[in-house]
């Protein structure tokens, strides 16, 4: 009996501790806004890994949302927003249910999830319940829909009307990517090492190959890698070696990508490389010698070293409160919570209207020919009926240890 | 009557099967009246899904005695079957409950035909070898799904392996693309269907357990040298329950995928197997009921702490360890009986009564 009563005592304990610590975490109690008197304000929700394996993307997308937040709560102006972040741990089936949370949580607009397969899970329920989507960074074609496979010319999921994307969708990138190669004559041999149980990773590679046939780049040596084996990368590296490759295409994110600019170094062999906006943050990976990236190419949307005035407080301000440079994914949720932010001015919305009302609103805001956005990842930004953003990507080499434009 | 409930294995599967079909009446009850919670009533389909895979993976843990650290594996095979026949079945099935039975038929076949291949060879051996070919079984199928592409035209189902290269006629679709797995399943799971499920899994092992030869089967895993010595044919009986149990998770498999939007491989991973493992454990060895209960109450467990924002996980790893202790403390299982007594006293009173 003495035992029973011990652990009674124990987990007690464990529970008011805990639920001292989720008072004091942001997110538990989101403290009731002090809004100025006849603002609107409205919840806004966002779903990402916190946790887990990806649980970088995933916080830097609510860190950048949540500095945003921030801002325009302190603008005192017409609305005020409430922004609520769930975890997912990069699981589809999570996803939904931290939707849902969100949902009984009173959310009114959704800044969809981070990563894409999640992605494609939440977009679904959200068209079903006509809630506006915008996601920052899930890039996958499947999570608007309506988009060809650009391997089979087939349309696999219909378009989701109220779905639209801050982030470049994975073909346009691989396309892009191509067509720069091409134009620009980096590298008449080209090796591609995608990791091929990756979304992202895959959807890029296969409307790179699609564009690369159509160019007649010369694709020497294709090689693959998985989660499991995302450590030791010799053997790719080697067969694009021994092919004689003299550029090499990286569509991955920046951490496996650090290896592979390491262990390249280690057999000394200095191709080009070339990266997509995942390639974005390599230059903050922890023990990585950063010069070996010297001469990295890129496509990104963002430049956290640019001198503009808008990224310069951004990062700033990031700095402060996280203790680190802001990548791609802090800067698309920033820039979600400004479009919203602009599309809804002068609508007149109040703090009670309905998720599916606003959704109408906004997407005909979005999808109307007068609506342009200028932010961190791109000036002139316009959406059409696809949901696809259109913004230019720009090419960036890195040199001294920073991001240069090269047009 | 009396007379059927005087047998406590009997009395105990009754109350099982009861307490299922109470909780589907509430929740059933509470949904109409709109009294359940979006999260909760969008977990209602995994935690059937779950509960079956607790259900099944207790029939090779619990009653055959062996050790499976693949479970997940069974629920894959089921799931990737079951939602490419669901989606090819589109529009020549249009009636919603029979695509979805017919689905859950061909997961359970093809779940139970990689339980025929892999407990051919390994259930003939002595020893631990299961847990390590079932692992290994795990990992074998998230490669081949993360390789596989299937897509559907006019002319029927087309597949490659490693690189897509399927040509389609007019009016072509993909349906599984490798790593990105199916991304547009068309939910067709209801809560119904796994209360179903779950009733038949019940059904299942209750009569197998039941049966000459469930008696058979815990013989071999209480003592498989006396089991043999008396002429009981160890792999025959072996497979019996594997199989059962494979096909079960295949079943359960095809449910939980046409309950969701999308599933890729990777979801199926070995984290999936030691998660309806610590179902099985913590709900105890061999005891179906104590399956249920754990395998529900920790799949809605992690939702209902998302109020500890970051401490939830270590606050669900303090609960599962507080529990495990508890179940097996002494002086709680001194309580328990002490309940059990006073209440079979008044049941057992009642019907001398009545």
């Amino acid at each position: 009996m003495k035992k029973i009563l011990a652990m009674l005592m124990a987990l007690l304990m464990v529970l008011s501790m805990a639920a001292c610590g989720g008072n004091e975490a942001p997110e538990a109690e989101a403290p009731a806004v002090d809004a100025p008197e006849g603002a609107t304000v409205l919840k806004i929700g966002g779903v990402g890994p916190l946790t887990g394996g990806a649980a970088i993307y995933g916080n830097a997308a609510k860190h950048g949302a949540e500095i945003a937040v921030e801002e325009i709560n302190a603008l005192g102006g017409e609305f005020v927003f409430d922004l609520r972040y769930e975890d997912d741990a990069h699981d589809a089936e999570k996803s939904v249910n931290a939707y849902n949370t969100l949902k009984d949580w009173g959310m009114q607009i959704f800044l969809g999830s981070v990563t894409s397969t999640p992605g494609v899970a939440t977009s679904v329920e959200a068209n079903a319940d006509n809630m506006f989507y915008l996601t920052p960074s899930a890039s996958s074609t499947d999570v608007l829909g309506g988009v060809e496979n650009p391997l089979t010319g087939t349309v696999d999921i219909a378009r989701k009307a109220n779905i639209f994307q801050m982030c470049f969708v994975d073909p346009n990138q691989g396309s892009a990517s191509a067509q720069y190669i091409y134009e620009k004559h980096l590298g008449e041999k080209v090796a591609i090492i995608y990791k091929n149980d990756d979304v992202y990773s895959t959807g890029i590679y296969n409307s790179f190959v699609a564009k690369a046939e159509e160019l007649g780049l010369n694709i020497v040596s294709t090689t693959t890698f998985t989660t499991d084996s995302q450590n030791d990368f010799s053997v790719q590296i080697a067969d694009a070696k021994d092919k004689g490759a003299d550029l090499i295409f990286l569509p991955m994110y920046y951490d496996a990508a650090s290896l592979i600019l390491t262990q390249a170094d280690a057999i000394g062999y200095d191709p080009t490389f070339f990266g997509v906006d995942g390639m974005d943050g390599i230059l903050t990976v922890e023990g990585f010698d950063t010069t070996l990236a010297e001469g990295v190419i890129l496509l990104t949307p963002f430049n956290a070293d640019a001198e503009d005035e808008a990224t310069k407080s951004f990062v700033s301000k990031y700095q402060e409160a996280y203790g680190e440079v802001p990548n791609q994914f802090a800067a698309d949720a920033y820039d979600c919570v400004y479009a919203i932010y602009e599309a809804l001015q002068g609508s007149g919305v109040a703090s009670d209207a309905s998720y599916s009302d606003l959704c109408d609103l906004l997407v005909a805001k979005f999808t109307g020919s007068d609506f342009v956005f200028n932010g961190l990842t791109g000036e002139d930004m316009t959406w059409d009926a696809t949901g696809a953003v259109s913004k230019a990507p720009k090419g960036m080499v890195i040199e001294n240890g920073a991001y240069v434009g090269m047009d | 009557m009396k007379k059927i409930l005087q047998n406590k294995a009997t009395r105990s599967n009754y109350i099982t099967y009861g307490g299922v079909i109470l909780a589907f009446i509430l929740l059933q009850g509470l949904s109409a009246a709109n009294a359940l919670s979006s999260s909760l009533k969008g977990q209602l389909v995994p935690i059937c899904a779950y509960v079956v895979m607790a259900l099944s993976l207790n029939l090779t843990v619990g009653v055959l005695g062996e050790l499976s650290l693949g479970h997940a594996g069974f629920m894959s095979v089921g799931a990737f079957a079951g939602a490419v026949a669901a989606s090819a079945m589109t529009e020549s099935v249009a009636a919603e409950p029979i695509r979805l039975a017919i689905a859950m038929v061909i997961g359970a076949v093809f779940a139970g035909v990689a339980g025929v291949l892999i407990g051919i060879p390994v259930l003939r051996l002595n020893g631990d070898y299961l847990a390590i070919v079932t692992l290994a079984f795990g990992e074998i199928i998230k490669s081949i799904i993360n390789n596989l592409y299937i897509g559907i035209d006019v002319n029927g189902l087309h597949a490659s392996f490693l690189n897509n290269n399927i040509t389609f006629a007019e009016g072509g679709r993909m349906i599984l693309s490798g790593p990105m797995g199916i991304p547009g399943i068309q939910k067709i799971s209801t809560f119904t269907a796994g209360f179903i499920l779950i009733m038949i899994t019940l059904i299942v092992i209750f009569n197998l357990v039941n049966s000459r030869s469930g008696r058979a089967i815990m013989a071999l895993r209480d003592n498989r040298i006396a089991a043999e010595s008396v002429g009981i044919p160890v792999t025959k009986y072996k497979m019996m329950a594997f199989v059962t149990s494979a096909a079960l998770a295949g079943a359960a498999g095809a449910l939980f995928s046409l309950g969701q939007n999308t599933i890729i491989a990777s979801k199926f991973d070995f984290n999936t197997s030691i998660l309806i493992l610590v179902f099985v454990v913590l709900g105890g060895q061999g005891r179906m009921w104590g399956s249920i209960i754990a395998a529900a109450a920790l799949t809605v467990l992690p939702e209902m702490l998302r109020e500890f924002a970051d401490y939830r996980m270590l606050i669900y790893a303090i609960v599962l360890i507080v529990v495990m202790l508890f179940t097996n403390s002494a002086g709680a299982k001194q309580f328990i009986s002490k309940v059990k007594s006073i209440f079979m006293r008044d049941i057992e009173g009642g019907e001398q009564n009545g």
